[in-house]
């Protein structure tokens, strides 16, 4: 076998662990999300296409179409809430999310509008970037899955594939149908003995070991983390201990839009994007966090950097097949999981 | 028994609904001769999609699993008519069973593989098994990759080949009605009441005799089938195939026509297959206009469309438009033969015994080492404080959750192994503490499921009404049940129409539908004001009188003191006491447990 070449093995290994480091942080987010939502978050992989292509717009001094997305979801968002505040007879409140929303959107609007055309420095555009991806999940959380927070899996996970049509189709509007890249955060190559590796994997794999790293001490050591974990185990002994199931799901869509826009920057340079790749990227991030049965993210990063290696090793060997042979990879894992995971009969209302 | 109680079923409406629906059908037939020959194409594509749907009502609507994966299935009869007409020469009419074979034998594999798992790990795979299959049709030089296959011969039927659109829509007309037609038949039989009962989950199901998995297998396959016939009509109606409308993202619409349509309705899938097609064919138009370039937009507005209508219209718009149709009167089935009836036990004989029955939790005994016995004829009580082990009595006797160690048997059987509906048909029949019903069907419907296990047809008898014979007897079964417990007043009204109550009741009525020979009753009583609790142990002594056996898990000491023969008290997962009420009221280890030492109040009044 070609693949086992001792020049060509390393490269796709690297590769295969790049990519899965970010399928990590995407298989981590979705159990994160499932495990205090119930939601299966299928739009996941679009957090990272906004990411890499607002990026890819913000270096082609153009006003991303990013920018109107937040400012309509951040106007329906603020409707809601402040029609919830009248209903309650609060109308001073209510008038008030309204105003508190308009100048926020009025300053992002200024913000975007005054840097974009100044071609900043690259730092300053991934900033920008995730100040206008992140603050899109907890708005999709609010505007779509907010109202049907007591609808069944199933409800929810339709939901999740109308939201994700949408948003597909949103980034061919503001985006176009052409592939665009991102410039590395690391140019240059490093040499270890025959091999030599880009700065950019080495800077990937770092920063989702450094981010998962984050997460662990976000959720052992601060009180939010903890909310959040409370709720995952028990969704109505959190509610009595006064942990608002909303407040800790626009808290977990914050962390995975986050997490989203930030790995569509890191793998922005080795993959071409376009407005329909979030789909299958989102998806590989799936068979991790299936891997990990919805519930451990331990085994869901493992999974997903699995899938990462599989699907380089793929690509060389077969490449028509990659996306067979990853997808096709899901069915011999769940009958894994089905032999192994004990089912109490449970009423699933 | 006698049958003056029986109501009049409403018959009126009935004969209004047939004629709009008549009326309806015979537009529908004229529509291929006066519309434009694009529209007809239109038609058909709709007829073809809302057969694809009507199978996703039944997967989704009625089962509650959900498939993004059916385009993948039509395509599996597509490319299957595609390949053996063009390279084999095979007649059309050998190409719809081969690929029915073939979708069917994948489906059921699939379907084992994943049916057995937690409802939403069903469309994770269907998602990756539709993309998986939309990349081997385009890799695959065999099947022209990308770009398909070409030349499919047309349809011939009685030497006439139907190649125009015209001709084609009867085809596709005929095979959605008849579609249609089946899969209400299937609804309104033993089979899809079982189905119903799945929704809520498999425990309830289960305590009908269902075999839950094998069901779902069942459904499943039939979906596909249902979709692998659309792919058949499909091939044979464009005259070519490709990758395309086979993809992830047209098994994504299917389910959305189901879901706006209604997708607990046949109807639904129909309308909303004729709702999602046009407005794509609407929006391919304006949308590109609009935005100034050429692309799929129109899935932008498919997606908030969905969103909305889960957020305001659950259901979908069907049944909105139901309201408005007058609506079928409910009709009996005359009587030909009479349900076959088990022998009752000789009332003394010991008919449920538990002999050390233990259920571990980890490192938590729920249940320790307890034993009793339960003769048949009487009412026996299990009573104890919270936590004390009885719902995981209860579970060990029903099979929901099986002992640890020790034995359970029944009638003289072991049945410590055996699944709750093999459980069930032995005769055991129980009532949930939570009430389970189908709150859109009558109560007749619902007490129908509990003769379920008394019942035979099967999948393909329902769906060709062959069943009609035994289905008559289940009616009849089910109104002498509502009879026997008082509620045959009202047996053609819905029954989320009833006071908690009388759901009980229903409940009872329901579980007297299966002829048991022992009645498990879990916390009847709870939630019942004074009057209800009276009127449901007045009804408990008398179907002991005729011969049931009935025991009774209850926390109202007040109704089982009074009501019961005897009684055996749990405390910690142990068997604290057995006996009659009198003895147990005198035991001081129950007066302890339950009251604690100090208090000398009488217990039949005190802990109620």
């Amino acid at each position: 076998m070609q693949i086992f070449d001792p020049t060509i093995f390393p490269i796709l290994a690297a590769d295969g662990l790049t990519n899965g480091a970010v399928y990590a942080l995407l298989a981590l987010a979705l159990v994160l999300i499932f495990a205090v939502t119930r939601i299966i978050f299928i739009p996941m992989g679009e957090f990272v296409v906004f990411g890499t292509l607002t990026l890819a717009a913000l270096q082609l001094g153009k006003v991303p179409g990013t920018l109107s997305l937040l400012l309509v979801l951040l106007g329906t968002a603020a409707l809601l809430e402040a029609f919830t505040w009248v209903r309650r007879g609060q109308t001073a409140r209510g008038l008030l999310t309204l105003v508190g929303a308009g100048l926020l959107g009025a300053a992002l609007w200024a913000l975007t509008v005054w840097l974009v055309p100044l071609k900043p420095p690259l730092t300053v555009q991934v900033l920008l970037t995730l100040l206008l991806v992140a603050p899109l999940g907890p708005l999709v959380y609010r505007t779509v899955y907010q109202p049907l927070q007591n609808a069944t899996v199933l409800v929810l996970l339709i939901a999740s594939v109308a939201l994700h049509l949408a948003l597909t189709g949103l980034a061919l509007v503001f985006f176009g149908p052409e592939g665009s890249r991102t410039p590395p955060f690391a140019p240059g190559n490093v040499t270890f003995g025959q091999v030599t590796l880009s700065q950019q994997s080495l800077l990937v794999i770092l920063v989702s070991a450094l981010l998962m790293l984050g997460l662990y001490v976000f959720f052992e050591r601060t009180m939010p983390g903890k909310a959040l974990r409370a709720t995952a185990v028990n969704r109505l002994g959190a509610r009595l201990v006064g942990i608002s199931p909303s407040s800790a799901g626009l808290l977990t869509f914050t962390l995975a839009a986050l997490m989203g826009g930030l790995g569509g920057m890191l793998i922005g340079p080795s993959v071409a994007m376009t407005y329909d790749s979030g789909f299958l990227i989102g998806l590989k991030g799936f068979i991790g966090a299936i891997i990990g049965g919805l519930v451990s993210y331990p085994l869901a990063a493992a999974g997903a950097l699995l899938v990462g290696l599989i699907e380089s090793f793929a690509s060389f060997s077969l490449s028509a097949w990659k996306e067979v042979i990853v997808f096709t990879l899901i069915l011999p894992v769940l009958l894994w999981r089905s032999l192994t995971t004990r089912h109490l009969p449970e009423d699933e209302e | 028994m006698t049958r003056s109680g029986s109501p009049a079923p409403a018959r009126l409406a009935f004969p209004a609904r047939t004629l709009l629906m008549g009326l309806a059908g015979a537009v529908t037939l004229l529509l291929p001769l006066v519309l434009p020959l694009f529209q007809v194409t239109l038609l058909v594509n709709i007829a073809i999609f809302a057969i694809v749907a009507i199978g996703l009502v039944l997967l989704t609507g009625i089962l509650g699993l959900t498939s993004f994966g059916q385009a993948a299935f039509m395509g599996l009869g597509a490319y299957t008519t595609a390949v053996l007409t063009t390279q084999a020469g095979w007649s059309p009419w050998l190409t719809l069973p081969a690929g029915l074979v073939v979708t069917g034998l994948i489906a059921w594999v699939l379907g084992l593989l994943t049916l057995r798992m937690q409802g939403h790990y069903l469309p994770l795979a269907t998602i990756a098994w539709g993309m998986s299959l939309y990349y081997i049709f385009g890799n695959t030089p065999a099947l022209g990759g990308f770009t398909g296959i070409t030349d499919i011969p047309p349809v011939r039927l009685f030497g006439w080949s139907l190649t125009s659109p015209r001709t084609f829509a009867y085809l596709a007309l005929l095979a959605l009605g008849l579609v249609a037609l089946g899969a209400q038949f299937l609804l309104s039989s033993r089979v899809g009441r079982a189905m119903r009962a799945l929704r809520s989950g498999p425990v309830v199901a289960e305590a009908f005799g269902v075999n839950a998995f094998r069901l779902r297998v069942q459904v499943f396959v039939l979906a596909a089938l249902l979709a692998a016939l659309a792919g058949w009509l499909y091939a044979h109606s464009q005259r070519f195939v490709n990758p395309t409308p086979f993809s992830l993202q047209a098994g994504i619409e299917y389910l959305f026509m189901a879901v706006v349509g209604g997708s607990q309705y046949v109807w639904g899938a129909v309308l909303g297959s004729a709702l999602i097609t046009l407005l794509r064919e609407w929006l391919q138009d304006l949308l590109p206009a609009l935005i100034g370039a050429q692309g799929n937009f129109e899935v932008i507005v498919f997606g908030v469309l969905i969103i909305l209508t889960l957020q305001f219209a659950r259901r979908g718009l069907w049944p909105l438009l139901e309201r408005a149709l007058p609506q079928p009167g409910a009709r009996l089935l005359p009587q030909r033969a009479r349900l076959p009836e088990r022998a009752l036990p000789q009332p003394g004989t010991p008919l449920l015994q538990v002999e050390h029955a233990v259920k571990q939790f980890g490192g938590l005994r729920a249940v320790n080492d307890v034993s009793f016995e339960l003769r048949a004829g009487e009412i026996l009580g299990l009573i104890g404080p919270n936590g004390a082990g009885k719902s995981t009595m209860f579970n060990l006797i029903t099979g929901v959750a099986p002992a640890t160690s020790g034995r359970v048997s029944f009638a003289g059987r072991d049945i410590t192994r055996l699944g709750a509906a093999q459980i069930h048909r032995l005769g055991v029949a129980r009532t949930f503490q939570h009430v389970h019903l189908f709150p859109d069907l009558s109560l007749l419907a619902n007490t129908m499921l509990g003769g379920y296990a008394r019942g035979k047809a099967g999948m393909a008898a329902s769906l060709l009404h062959l069943e009609r014979g035994e289905e008559a007897a289940l009616q009849h079964e089910a109104l002498r049940q509502l009879e026997r417990v008082g509620l045959q007043e009202q047996a053609f009204t819905l029954a989320g129409n009833l006071a908690l109550g009388q759901q009980r009741i229903l409940e009872v009525a329901r579980a007297l539908a299966s002829d048991p020979t022992l009645l498990l009753l879990d916390e009847p009583a709870a939630g019942l004001r004074y009057g209800e609790k009276m009127e449901l142990a007045a009804l408990l002594r008398r179907l002991r009188d005729e011969g049931v056996t009935i025991l009774i898990v209850e926390h109202d000491m007040d109704l089982v003191m009074n009501l019961v023969d005897r009684l055996v008290v749990m405390n910690s997962g142990e068997r604290l006491a057995e006996g009659t009420p009198a003895e147990i009221r005198a035991n001081p280890a129950v007066r302890e447990a339950y009251l604690g030492v100090d208090l000398t109040e009488d217990l039949a009044g005190g802990a109620a």
